[in-house]
């Protein structure tokens, strides 16, 4: 009997899929495995956003700066929050204050209970340096300066640092050659740690 | 007469503006008088038309105006209504006069006058944090989802945002809202933590609420496409093994994912618990990354460029890597948020009325999966109790658990500690300390998801402690 009925189900719907699919409207279709939505995007349209800047300097602008003008940079643009020896301007309104805006210093003082993290005693790569200026300083008109500005300014950080001589011109090949003093500091995440 | 008419017709278009002025734009003083002018028109017909477009909204103000029931419309003048609120008087008998008209809220729903939870905003104003202490379930309101912005909320017009992918790809292709809302989508309750929660609170307990100490975390059901299908699309060259995702903010913040994650759960989403995603969460599209901390899903994001390597940005180097200070190294692309629990009630600044009956309540999440298991502790930490979990439990989303307690009126260190289904428990402070070393507020630890105190005083107030250090 129940053996029968099922028969007779199946049959049904058997039926039932022979006649959506003579009247050609099917109702589960099931997805198509790719879509092809969206539009293709130009290299114009690509090159008008690729901003980023890897570790390596690949997509490094051309143009170049120095110690001498990105000081001259530096106090126009930077000092009103960085502070005019790099070392941040303590409670500013509305703004992250103290360790995240000082430049400079800190080095030996990852192993404190106090450490002070900043571009000369952790940032690994002096291409981030240019690369974040580039596209979110100064705070006030992110995405403001020229190429050769930001060359510059960072020729000035990394100089006030001590990473870099006065003297020394950064552009698309020097800047990724810079050796950051904390460029081995960084390890890959072992989590999870085992708690018992 | 004429001049007394003037003079009513005048007050009540000064009414209509205050009242209508609360909801959106001001009306003008013309459109206002207009209205009020209907006093001796036709308006009582299509009285209870739903107000579907502004003029009806205005249509039915002046009706309201007109037949004496302004008490339906909010009061500027005495506008003390909290965000997301409007104040109307409050009458002696509700039974005894009509309540407001449906459709004077122009459609969006407000929240009762009555009701001021807000998000706290830390003094740099560089987060907003969620209030914990008086949630309910496990969804987070879209208005009181935490907030870290690194160069504020864009305003972003959705016909003019592109999504562009390029890169290590066959065939860079560039899609808009519209062309996202065409592939089949997905939704999915997630939890979304910033991995700097509670990351001043390792050496010592600082922060006075549970809003301020964890508030750093949120939930809401998240709809949107899998990033998978994009990338089918647009294919992927030999090579490729990761993607640098940027948000089109004025940070234009840039994080690197690994391409595993963009081929698995990630999606880029649209829409925050039903409706189109806040502004403050990436209007009008994010990416979603299940578990991870909450920088990499990118808000109001613009471009993915698939690469063959990270690109260490500011925002993966010199934030968001975890110093270690035991050995000056630092662990860098640490994204899951392991388990973490705490206790929203009672929680910090909070004061028991008296000894008795407590339901104590909390949230736990786990960015590796489920939560198996919460335990309660009253005692510190010496002895712990099972707390029942509320269902369903959902994978990489909050999850609420209650626990009674009938509190005897002596001091009592209510603790909770949460298991995930990976059998990875809780730490407690010391334990993160050994394993990390110790750091100094304002140095922040990322990830630090100790066990979180709350000390009960025999006055029953509460406060955050730090028990054993």
């Amino acid at each position: 009997m129940c053996i029968r009925s099922a028969d007779l189900f199946a049959g049904i719907c058997a039926g039932a899929i022979a006649a959506m699919m003579w009247c050609g409207h099917a109702n589960a279709q099931g997805y198509p495995s790719k879509f092809e939505f969206g539009q293709l995007a130009t290299e114009q349209e690509i090159a008008a956003v690729a901003i980023a800047i890897p570790a390596d300097g690949k997509g490094l602008p051309a143009g170049k700066g120095d110690y001498a003008k990105g000081k001259q940079v530096y106090e126009t643009a930077c000092a009103a929050c960085h502070g005019a020896n790099l070392m941040g301007v303590a409670n500013l309104p509305d703004m992250p204050a103290g360790a995240a805006l000082r430049l400079i210093g800190g080095r030996g003082t990852l192993t404190s209970q106090k450490p002070i993290p900043t571009v000369e005693s952790y940032w690994p790569y002096a291409t981030t340096l240019f690369d974040y200026i580039r596209r979110a300083m100064p705070f006030q008109a992110p995405g403001s300066l020229s190429n050769d500005e930001i060359y510059a300014v960072s020729a000035y950080i990394l100089g006030e640092a001590k990473i870099i001589d006065k003297a020394t011109v950064l552009d698309a090949q020097s800047l990724p050659k810079v050796q950051m003093p904390n460029r081995d500091g960084f390890i890959p995440d072992p989590r999870p740690e085992v708690f018992k | 007469m004429s001049n007394l008419n003037s003079e009513r017709m005048e007050a009540k278009a000064k009414a209509i503006e205050e009242a209508l002025g609360r909801i959106g734009e001001p009306i003008s003083e013309a459109q206002a008088k207009d209205l009020a002018a209907r006093e001796d028109c036709d308006c009582k017909e299509g009285m209870f038309a739903l107000a579907g477009t502004r003029r009806q909204l205005f249509g039915e103000a002046g009706l309201m105006a007109a037949v004496g029931m302004t008490a339906m419309l909010p009061r500027a003048a005495e506008a003390k209504a909290p965000p997301g609120a409007a104040e109307y008087p409050v009458p002696t008998d509700p039974t005894k006069e009509q309540g407001r008209m449906m459709g004077i809220d122009g459609g969006y729903g407000l929240r009762s006058q009555f009701e001021s939870e807000v998000r706290w905003f830390n003094p740099t104003r560089s987060a907003s944090f969620t209030p914990m202490q008086n949630g309910y379930g496990t969804i987070t309101p879209s208005g009181l989802h935490y907030e870290r912005h690194h160069g504020g909320i864009p305003t972003i017009d959705p016909a003019k945002h592109r999504l562009i992918i390029h890169g290590l790809v066959d065939k860079p292709i560039k899609y808009s809202l519209a062309d996202l809302r065409r592939f089949p989508t997905v939704s999915r309750t997630y939890f979304m933590e910033c991995s700097g929660t509670t990351g001043r609170e390792l050496m010592q307990a600082t922060e006075p609420t549970v809003q301020r100490s964890h508030g750093l975390v949120s939930t809401s059901e998240w709809t949107g496409v899998p990033l998978s299908a994009l990338l089918k699309q647009t294919g992927l060259k030999a090579g490729a093994a990761w993607v640098l995702a940027e948000g089109a903010d004025a940070a234009v913040m840039t994080r690197s994912v690994p391409i595993d994650k963009c081929l698995s759960d990630a999606l880029i989403v649209f829409a925050q618990n039903g409706e189109a995603i806040r502004p403050e969460q990436g209007y009008p599209m994010r990416l979603f990354l299940p578990g991870w901390e909450g920088n990499i899903s990118i808000k109001w994001l613009r471009r993915l460029e698939v690469s063959d390597q990270p690109y260490y940005t500011r925002e993966e180097t010199s934030k968001y890597t975890d110093l270690i200070t035991k050995t000056g190294k630092a662990r860098i692309f640490t994204f899951t948020m392991e388990a973490k629990s705490v206790i929203t009630f009672p929680s910090g600044e909070m004061k028991l009325p008296g000894p008795g009956f407590y339901e104590v309540t909390g949230l736990a999440w786990s960015g590796r999966g489920k939560i198996a298991r919460v335990e309660v502790s009253i005692d510190g930490g010496k002895t712990w109790s099972l707390a029942a979990l509320q269902d369903p439990v959902l994978p990489i989303c909050q999850t609420r658990f209650r626990f009674p307690w009938i509190w005897d009126g002596t001091a009592a260190v209510l603790q909770s500690r949460a298991t995930d289904e990976t059998g990875y428990t809780q730490p407690t402070h010391q334990q993160l300390i050994a394993e990390r070393g110790p750091l100094e507020a304002p140095g922040m630890m990322y990830h630090m998801n100790a066990i979180q105190s709350w000390g009960v005083a025999a006055d029953g107030s509460v406060k955050n402690v730090h028990p054993l250090g």
